[in-house]
């Protein structure tokens, strides 16, 4: 491939704008469903704006509604949140070399709004080099404003929008990861670490639970890819 | 604690504890450059933590998931996101509503 004459600031948000609309679209619906079920649970627009905005981590924002209960278990939701999370230090680690090159407080804001489908477009734009600021913090601020709309629209609306299952809304999170997934599939390395990380997942959440299918299964995954790594094949 | 303040001091505990996960590659710095059997571990990541998230519902959910998953997967291969996402969502319900 050659090297292009750097794009413009605008064309980098608005190729952004363009890779993220999917996840846009897929994050609505479970923002609606966030808002709806916190309310629900006795929080007011306050506290799901505050924790839509500074946690920003859907997966940890819904597993905490379902044990969300009176009194607070400030505990319980902490330790699920870092459970759920955990993921956050690896994706943050194979992130961190594509932006050094940006402005450290760009660069913590820009790590805040990190959540898996931004970051997961961000890797597949700077696919082993870098990534221009425009588009890593235009991606960020409009999948966080996204977010926090529907958040607030799902705390308001909640009640009159009933079961959002029956409309399938839960299984638009799951086909967006596949979706995601299916873009690093790309060598055999690559589906041995997904064979690898689904079973392990599947296994450990029918034995101990969620949360820790995920750290179980990422893990698993990671091993196996260090363990072909030796291979010679570049992994995905 | 009043019920108020208990729901603030989770929200922020949870924010505080999300917040240190996701800044936390970034403390290791650019001096952070894994090679060889490590970058491969490392280039495995997105991929290990993307299924390990999605894993319990596309395999010990129900037929209607799982079928619906690998409908998804067909498409993902094949078709732009959006168009997997329309195809799973609409195989799910359908499904839900055929299988129960």
């Amino acid at each position: 491939m050659t090297t292009p004459p750097p794009p413009s600031a605008a064309a980098e948000i608005r190729q952004a704008v363009v890779d993220i609309a999917p996840a846009l679209v897929a994050a609505a619906p479970i923002g609606l469903l966030y808002g709806a079920l916190a309310t629900a649970k006795g929080m007011d627009v306050v506290d799901v704006l505050l924790a839509s905005g500074l946690i920003f981590a859907g997966g940890a924002q819904l597993a905490a509604v379902q044990i969300w209960d009176h009194p607070v278990p400030i505990a319980a939701l902490l330790i699920s949140t870092l459970l759920i999370n955990a993921r956050y230090i690896l994706m943050s680690a194979s992130l961190a070399p594509k932006v050094a090159h940006l402005p450290v407080v760009g660069r913590i804001l820009g790590f805040h709004v990190l959540a898996d489908e931004n970051w997961a477009m961000s890797e597949r734009r700077a696919g082993g080099g870098r990534i221009s600021a425009p588009y890593f913090f235009g991606m960020g601020a409009v999948f966080w404003a996204n977010w926090m709309s529907f958040s607030l629209i799902g705390a308001l609306t909640g009640p009159a929008i009933g079961d959002p299952t029956r409309y399938g809304a839960d299984f638009a999170f799951t086909a967006m990861f596949i979706a995601l997934t299916a873009g690093f599939a790309r060598s055999r390395t690559s589906v041995a670490v997904i064979v690898a990380a689904a079973a392990a997942a599947a296994a450990t959440h029918v034995t101990l639970g969620a949360p820790w299918h995920v750290s179980a299964g990422a893990l698993t995954g990671i091993a196996v890819a260090a363990i072909l790594g030796g291979d010679g094949e570049a992994a995905a | 604690m009043s019920d108020e303040t208990a729901t603030l001091v989770a929200i922020l505990g949870m924010a505080a504890v999300t917040f240190g996960c996701r800044i936390s590659g970034l403390l290791l710095g650019p001096r952070f450059r894994p090679s060889g059997r490590l970058r491969v571990a490392f280039d495995a990541i997105p991929p290990a933590v993307l299924t390990a998230v999605i894993a319990p519902t596309v395999l010990v959910t129900g037929w209607a998931e799982t079928l619906a998953a690998a409908a998804t997967i067909f498409a993902a291969l094949r078709l732009p996101m959006l168009a997997t996402i329309v195809i799973g969502v609409a195989t799910v319900v359908v499904l839900r509503g055929g299988l129960g």
